[in-house]
């Protein structure tokens, strides 16, 4: 009996052997080489029916809004909008574009491993066709590839909807409770304040991580103890660059000092976003590390109750260094009406409306020309804040991209258990650069 | 000779009649290949083709994407040497405990309490609440399960309410009891598939055994070694083999509830090989693993057979 099923077992996995051995490729071997874009590209929108298809994340309607402006604007556009949750458009999104339907349209953080992989269109032929020359460069830099899969230089692949900040939202009345009359101008004042904080009783700091949110808080002090430069050149997966730095094992302390001294919620590495946004607004913590992204849904659920600043540094007066990214979208190489979505794109760049639109559903900077003024806000809300901050950032701060987008795996495999552990106690601040480092080596290697 | 040809007529009398049911017979054995064809062509299709391939890819270093790079056996290399591929085998065994012996002894104690209850409307409710978890979307269970383990969920609150506040946690972010706590979800739902199988047994279990044994003084805890046990030592292997495969290829409770952690505390083979193949795109060592994962399964529930077919 035995014999007889590990007899069954064994053919299956020779016949598998077999199969592999005898094929004149491995797999993929089909896939087709990446397109290269020949000759003048339209920058006008056909005038005939025309259906895109859009694939998005669910939880963020800002795209199904400007599609429905666009609509309104353009009759002989529809479109055809999916949503699914983040993680689930990182893991299928390049499936999706290398398949024979593939979407006009993705939202995608990571565009690096595609790129490589020829999935995308290079939109360096509208980017001359359109002028967006004359737009931020450092925005969309972020967005190119080169062919030695290092980003900052090389062919555009993407556009963002939206460009995001990121800071520190504090609840008001809880900050005037414990005597704070205006942002910390310095990372020492901001830790007095969570010590006053967690003596009066309230909770410090709202702070998801059952997969990995402690990596705002971490990126905010590691922007501060650290040269953005080598920062930015790790996410960009320049050859050389290390994550372990003094700098960062500095912030790595601060966070696991801050775990041992009860500043994050207890049930820490158990509580995902929803319900930290949910406890934060019913005024359950005086700070959270958190986007723009949410400043229209928290000035809606707090009103003229939640304040923002960009994290300080050690010295008060030193340039702010906040984590800043586009919110991604990029076309891929197959798609049916390329040309036609990034006329969309670039409508909602200039588009006073759609500008509008972006700012008060996203909180976030419009992009787009410089010299086309920002669609006016409220003032007094949160909102009000985060763009104020964007401004400031523009201007006379740094802006650096998320330390989690800087390989597909990095934040699944190496942030998020690496983070748990950490605030745990359960790891030192040089083993977590260290695993960071490692897991990030090992996955540039393959 | 005439004596002999009657008989020599009856060989060919039979030889005919044999080849007729031999070819009736062939005939039948083809029948029956026909009518299983339809379900044949399904496996073949759904499990034995992708089985294939998973051990193709097994052997390249493929993104999924572009073409594949021929490594031979250095992915299998790496899932046996590694020690953060090797974890979540072990942590796969430890829920054995929790999918397998917990659910199997509950599930004999609970099917002889409903038996004994049978006649009563209890026996019916019990079942049914027992049975439930089997019927909820395990995904549905999973996020439920997570609010009731979360600080503020029911398992805090009902410990606060008996005097055991200090043993309150936030038990799936705690490293040490998220292993277990995932492990009791399991308990949870395989308890219900137990207890209904080996209740169905029992009802097989002659009744005159019973008279039997009370007649010669047997307590119903002597009953249930000498007669229960004994004669459901088939529903047992049944169980045992089902909850056992559940527990070391575990998945959608996992990726629900921990997604394998905090840390890696609750890392699993099945969530590990979904991350590897669609998280950090390793697709050849992935399958790697799940070929490593299958001949695992294998061994352990070829070894629960024969043990168990020993003792029937």
């Amino acid at each position: 009996m035995l014999r007889r099923y590990f007899a069954v077992v064994a053919a299956v996995v020779m016949i598998g052997l077999l199969t592999a051995c005898s094929g004149p490729s491995g797999p993929g071997a089909n896939q087709a080489a990446q397109t290269t874009p020949t000759g003048p590209v339209s920058t006008t929108l056909p005038t005939g029916p025309v259906t895109l298809d859009m694939y998005i994340e669910t939880g963020f309607p800002l795209p199904q809004k400007l599609a429905d402006e666009f609509k309104r604007q353009h009759p002989n556009v529809t479109f055809n909008i999916r949503q699914d949750q983040f993680q689930v458009i990182t893991e299928n999104g390049p499936r999706e574009m290398a398949g024979p339907n593939p979407p006009d349209l993705i939202r995608l953080p990571q565009v690096v491993g595609p790129a490589k992989q020829g999935l995308l269109l290079n939109l360096d032929p509208y980017y001359k066709a359109y002028g967006w020359d004359q737009w931020s460069q450092s925005l969309l830099n972020q967005m190119r590839v080169g062919s030695d899969g290092i980003r900052g230089h090389g062919p555009l692949y993407g556009l963002g909807i939206g460009y995001d900040i990121t800071g520190v939202f504090y609840n008001k009345k809880l900050a005037a409770q414990i005597g704070m009359q205006s942002p910390p101008a310095t990372i020492g004042e901001f830790e007095a304040l969570l010590a006053k904080a967690k003596a009066a009783g309230l909770p410090p700091i709202m702070q998801f991580n059952d997969i990995g949110g402690l990596n705002f808080p971490f990126q905010a002090l590691a922007n501060q103890f650290t040269d953005p430069t080598g920062l930015a050149n790790w996410i960009y997966n320049k050859p050389g660059a290390t994550l372990n730095t003094p700098g960062t094992v500095k912030a790595a302390e601060y966070i696991a000092r801050w775990g041992k001294d009860g500043y994050f919620p207890k049930d820490v590495n158990s509580l995902d976003y929803t319900t930290m946004m949910g406890r934060f607004e019913k005024g359950e913590g005086l700070f959270m590390f958190n986007g723009d992204w949410e400043s229209a849904n928290l000035d809606k659920a707090m009103p003229g109750n939640v304040g923002f600043f960009l994290f300080p540094s050690e010295k008060a007066g030193s340039p702010f260094v906040a984590m800043s990214a586009p919110a991604t979208y990029v076309i891929p190489a197959k798609a049916k009406h390329a040309a036609a979505m990034i006329y969309f794109l670039n409508w909602i760049h200039t588009n006073q409306t759609a500008r509008q639109i972006i700012v008060e559903s996203n909180g976030a900077s419009p992009g787009g020309p410089p010299s086309l003024p920002l669609p006016p806000v409220q003032a007094g809300t949160v909102l009000s804040q985060t763009l104020a901050a964007t401004n400031q950032l523009a201007k006379s701060g740094v802006a650096i991209d998320f330390l989690a987008n800087a390989t597909p795996g990095i934040y699944a495999n190496a942030f998020r258990p690496e983070l748990q552990l950490l605030v745990t106690g359960k790891e030192t601040p040089e083993g977590f650069v260290q695993n960071i480092q490692k897991s990030y080596k090992q996955e540039l290697q393959q | 000779m005439i004596g002999s040809e009657p008989s020599l007529n009856l060989t060919a009398r039979t030889s005919v009649q044999s080849s007729r049911r031999r070819r009736a017979a062939a005939r039948g054995r083809w029948a029956g290949w026909l009518y299983v064809l339809p379900a044949l062509i399904m496996y073949a299709l759904f499990v034995i083709w992708p089985l294939l391939t998973s051990v193709e890819y097994s052997l390249y270093d493929w993104n999924g994407i572009t073409a594949g790079r021929w490594v031979g056996l250095s992915n299998y290399w790496s899932v046996l040497t590694d020690s953060e591929l090797l974890l979540p085998i072990v942590n796969a065994f430890e829920l054995v405990f929790f999918f397998t012996v917990i659910p199997v002894s509950l599930g004999l104690v609970a099917a002889a309490l409903i038996r004994g209850f049978s006649q009563g409307r209890f026996g019916a409710v019990a079942r049914t609440i027992l049975f439930l978890p089997q019927v909820a979307p395990l995904v549905a269970a999973g996020i439920a399960w997570k609010w009731a383990y979360s600080e503020t969920g029911v398992v805090n609150q009902l410990l606060s309410a008996i005097g055991l506040g200090g043993l309150t946690r936030p038990w799936l972010a705690d490293f040490g009891t998220a292993l277990p706590a995932v492990g009791f979800i399991g308990s949870w739902v395989l308890l219900g598939f137990c207890t209904v199988l080996l209740l169905t047994g029992m009802s097989k279990i002659d009744p005159s055994l019973y008279e039997a044994a009370r007649m010669d003084g047997a307590g119903p805890i002597q009953e249930f070694r000498a007669i229960t046990v004994p004669g459901l030592i088939g529903e047992i292997g049944v169980c045992i083999t089902v909850s056992m495969i559940a527990a070391l290829s575990s998945f959608d409770i996992i990726y629900i509830s921990t997604y394998g952690g905090p840390g890696r505390a609750t890392m699993v083979p099945g969530v590990l090989i979904y991350r590897l193949a669609f998280d950090e795109r390793k697709v050849g060592l992935a399958s790697a693993m799940a070929v490593v994962l299958m001949i695992l399964v294998v061994g352990c529930v070829l070894i629960v057979q024969r043990v168990m077919k020993g003792e029937d």
